[in-house]
């Protein structure tokens, strides 16, 4: 068995940041577990522009996104091992991993940080009736083959679903020559960016029909044709409706799943809301010494956002590991998704432990225009900010400052809420 | 010439090619799928059903009863994951309790041992999530759940093993008598053969037909089937099924052996042979059923959902027999439910029959076992570790869900009848099968098929084989065909 102060599950966007916050903090027991061949993750497919605006004030193509951190993490010595799958991790962090050369070995970790990413939603999960021939992707594993393997999965093309992966996936198999018809999204809204929607489809005359769905498969080996149909307010399918494409691909881009294994095999507790562990200001788990960040926690949009999140968590997880454990006993007030919100994360904070600003992410559950949101210190208002338009689609944050919760001392409740102007 | 040719790969073709590879003949199995159980077989509940279902004295309850006591030493035999985790069919109206009492006298009049009435509350002990209307259930220990890919599979491979030759893509369109021999028509040209046995599932009844007078008839019946995540895999612990009454028959649930939970069937009669396709209704008609009997099942972990074409014959009655009207042609026909139990005992009643007619000399070098494909889980971690060492595939995991690794993925490919697509490794070794259903893993698998298959490449690999093609081309070559971006 080995020890390391830290080991990182997935060296990914998440992942990388998360050691070279850590490194930065004085932490040098540091150990990256990644299972694919290269660090990176999911970033290494995304060759499209537009990351980084945020984080560089400069606009990055996946890779090179991805390449900044790696080049960090090398310079810094942090170490890391590719091909490896973590199998297992136990509640007092024990990781249990495989990979061709150590075959299956166990490392002992005072911190754990979970940087998992998350998959896509399959077919499956949508129970869309129909035969199940070749030329179904996920827009992911389209993207895959595209820009890493070079193969076109297909020429023909109906994406059903409206996440930033199927969008792009819209532009970039058009730009290779196939043939996109039409991109229908359950939702009354796109669940992507507008920005995407803009770039990707309505600059390539693809139209995006909202409210429709998939309601049968055609093609006994390979797909021969969808047929999509509007739906009721229940998203049920409106006989009458039903319009035929022939096509020889369907790409689903339907929404995407914390990849939490590992996590329930730790006994982390899971949000239902995002799907993601539950977490504290410190972005720690439910289970000690156990922290989460990136697309594990929940689905963010901007990559930007995740490699700040995951800094946090890798700071704190060297907090952790230099202070032992950090004060479980302290008073933990409670931070709640109000009227029109989704999820919040985090889900509690301790004022004691907190930074001077904590930054609460979330999503609401609608489109909301000429909305304010506002968050309550139990029931007195501390913030009120009126927004144009809100979606599903686009990540919001509050952020909150260290004083104004010390100033409340007998703060039981943080409630996060839309409201009408 | 061949002595037998057998038409169809699934569970009953395979199991009579198993047996009758235990004699001196030569024997070549026709299908016209790229590789066994591509039909039936494939999809249906996986379960082995311990037998109090069929009426008494039915061919149907003997080669279930006698199926279900054959499948123990077989699984052993040939390494097929079984477990006999019991089956209760629950009764929920006090009104209706006669009817287990039925099913138990038919039952024991089938032979099947240790049946038993469960009252209400060994059955919530047994089962906690069963439907708050239980009343009572009739518990039968012996029934089980099996892989049934791997059983098909496993008997087809044992069979080439033994000598027996296996033709895929091979679609056979006429059989005539010639004077004391068959002459078979296939799409890869004729075969001669001096019996033939006809285990063509959904198609059997079109060769019957082909050489015969007395015609049978048998009906495409859909099965519609949810597959959930092994997160509800534990959610009951034993077959579950519904007392047949005057509402109807119900659905299953069940745990599967690779412990995920499987929910289903429909009962469809359909035209289409090939019509294997999912309905809105019927996975309707699934979700509304399985509430009858087990409560609150989680059908939002479903993974996937599928369909089956069982091989329904007008008298609903097994047909094993040598045609009265043509010699050396022997139906195994109309195998639907309990089939997947029965393959064992068809197998053997089927061979015995051809070879009671021509008496092959039995060999003296039959192999009566086969191994699996390595799954690296079972072992120890020095046993693993010493693997790994060895042979590195093993520790290098393609299939993140199911945890399966490139050494079982190449193990499946370079057995016998080793597997030449997607679905054939998923098939073999379950990667691909698990919560994201292939989306990681496919384009690894892909890749490996290209590299490891003489004949395929990524640019021909199949999902399933056909014109089930992954990819249509590389990047930019429709640009190439486009007039204004040619160079020649």
């Amino acid at each position: 068995m080995e020890n390391y102060n830290i080991v990182i599950i997935g060296g990914g966007p998440a992942g990388l940041a998360a050691a070279a916050a850590a490194k930065k903090a004085g932490e040098d027991s540091i150990l990256i577990l990644e299972r694919d061949h290269e660090l990176g993750g999911i970033l290494n497919q995304c060759i499209h522009n537009g990351f980084g605006l945020h984080t560089f004030k400069e606009e990055l193509t996946g890779p090179e996104y991805a390449g900044r951190f790696i080049d960090e993490v090398k310079e810094l010595g942090i170490e890391y091992r590719l091909n490896t799958m973590v199998l297992s991790i136990s509640k007092d962090r024990l990781v249990t991993a495989m990979n061709s050369t150590d075959g299956m070995f166990q490392v002992q970790a005072k911190a754990v940080i979970l940087a998992m990413g998350c998959r896509e939603r399959p077919r499956g999960a949508l129970n869309i009736p129909g035969y199940r021939p070749a030329g179904i992707y996920t827009a992911g594993t389209a993207q895959r083959l595209v820009n890493i393997e070079g193969y076109m999965p297909g020429r023909e093309v109906v994406i059903l679903g409206s996440g930033d992966i199927g969008l792009i996936m819209a532009r970039r198999m058009t730009l290779e020559g196939a043939k996109v018809k039409v991109v229908a999204e359950l939702m009354p809204y796109s669940g992507g960016l507008k920005r995407n929607i803009v770039q990707c489809l309505d600059d390539f005359g693809i139209p995006l029909k909202l409210s429709h769905t998939v309601v049968d498969i055609e093609g006994k080996e390979r797909v021969t044709g969808v047929t999509i149909a509007a739906v009721d307010s229940h998203n049920k399918p409106i006989p009458g409706t039903e319009e035929h494409y022939s096509c020889d691909t369907l790409l689903l881009s339907v929404g995407l799943i914390p990849e939490n294994e590992l996590s329930l095999s730790a006994g982390v507790a899971l949000s239902p809301r995002h799907k993601g562990p539950v977490v504290n200001e410190s972005l720690e788990t439910s289970v000690d010494g156990i922290f989460a960040c990136g697309n594990v926690l929940h689905v963010h949009d901007l990559v930007d956002y995740v490699s700040e999140e995951a800094t946090n968590a890798g700071r704190n997880a060297a907090a952790y590991v230099q202070r032992g454990q950090q004060g479980t006993d302290l008073a933990s007030v409670e931070i709640v998704p109000g009227d029109g919100i989704g999820y919040t994360v985090p889900e509690s904070l301790r004022a004691e432990v907190m930074n001077d600003l904590l930054t609460i992410r979330f999503r609401v559950r609608g489109v909301y225009r000429d909305h304010f949101i506002s968050v309550y210190f139990d029931d007195e208002r501390v913030q009120h900010r009126k927004k144009q338009i809100v979606a599903p689609g686009e990540m919001e944050q509050v952020i909150l400052q260290k004083k104004d919760v010390v100033a409340h001392p007998d703060l039981k409740k943080i409630t996060i809420c839309l409201e009408e102007a | 010439m061949y002595d037998v040719v057998i038409i169809g790969a699934g569970v009953s073709g395979s199991a009579v090619a198993r047996e009758l590879s235990r004699y001196n003949a030569s024997i070549c199995v026709l299908e016209k799928e790229e590789d066994v159980c591509c039909g039936t077989s494939k999809a249906n509940s996986a379960i082995v059903h311990a037998g109090y279902d069929c009426v008494p004295g039915t061919l149907m309850a003997k080669l279930n009863v006698e199926g279900n006591a054959m499948m123990g030493d077989l699984a052993r035999d040939l390494d097929i994951p079984f477990n006999r985790c019991g089956s209760l069919v629950v009764c929920t109206d006090e009104k209706e309790r006669g009817g287990l009492d039925l099913l138990l006298e038919k039952g024991r009049k089938n032979g099947v041992p240790d049946l038993r009435i469960v009252e209400r509350d060994e059955l919530v002990q047994m089962e906690p999530n069963i439907s708050d209307e239980a009343v009572a259930a009739l518990y039968a220990p012996t029934a089980g759940i099996i892989c049934p890919f791997t059983l098909n599979i496993a008997m087809a491979e044992n069979a080439n093993v033994n000598g027996v030759e296996f033709r895929f893509n091979t679609e056979v369109s006429t059989i005539r008598k010639v004077d004391d021999h068959f002459e078979i028509r296939t799409n890869n040209g004729v075969v001669e053969t001096k019996a033939v046995v006809n285990a063509a599932g959904v198609y059997a009844d079109v060769f019957h037909n082909m050489v015969s007078a007395t015609k049978i008839h048998i009906t495409p019946r859909k099965g519609e089937y949810y597959l959930l995540d092994k997160s509800a895999g534990h959610y009951v612990n034993h077959t579950i099924f519904m007392l047949p009454t005057k509402m109807g028959k119900g659905v299953l649930v069940s745990p599967t052996i690779h412990g995920n939970l499987i929910v289903g069937p429909t009962a469809t009669d359909v035209e289409n042979r090939e019509g294997n396709n999912t309905t809105r209704a019927g996975l309707d008609e699934v979700a509304a059923k399985c509430s009858l009997t087990v409560k609150n099942v989680p059908l939002r972990e479903t993974i996937t959902s599928f369909a089956g074409l069982r091989a329904h014959e007008d008298h609903h009655e097994f047909i094993i027999r040598e045609l009265e009207d043509c010699e050396g042609f022997f139906d195994v026909a109309g195998i639907e439910s309990p089939g997947l139990t029965s393959c064992p005992a068809i197998g053997k009643m089927a061979a015995d029959l051809v070879e009671a007619k021509y008496h092959f000399e039995k060999k003296d070098n039959f192999i009566a076992t086969r191994r699996g494909v390595l799954n690296p889980a079972k072992l120890s971690l020095e046993e693993r570790n010493e693997l790994i060492k060895k042979n590195p595939a093993y520790g290098n995991i393609i299939c993140r869900c199911e945890t399966i690794s490139e050494g079982e993925i190449l193990d499946a490919i370079h057995r016998p009848l080793g597997a030449k697509s997607l679905d054939g490794v998923k098939r073999r070794t379950r990667a691909g099968m698990g919560r994201c259903q292939a989306g990681f893993c496919s384009p690894r698998v892909m890749d490996i098929l290209a590299r490891e298959v003489p004949e395929v490449s990524m640019r021909t690999v199949t999902k399933s084989g056909g014109e089930s093609r992954l990819i249509t081309g590389l990047d930019k070559d429709e640009y190439d065909t486009m007039p204004e971006n040619r160079h020649d």
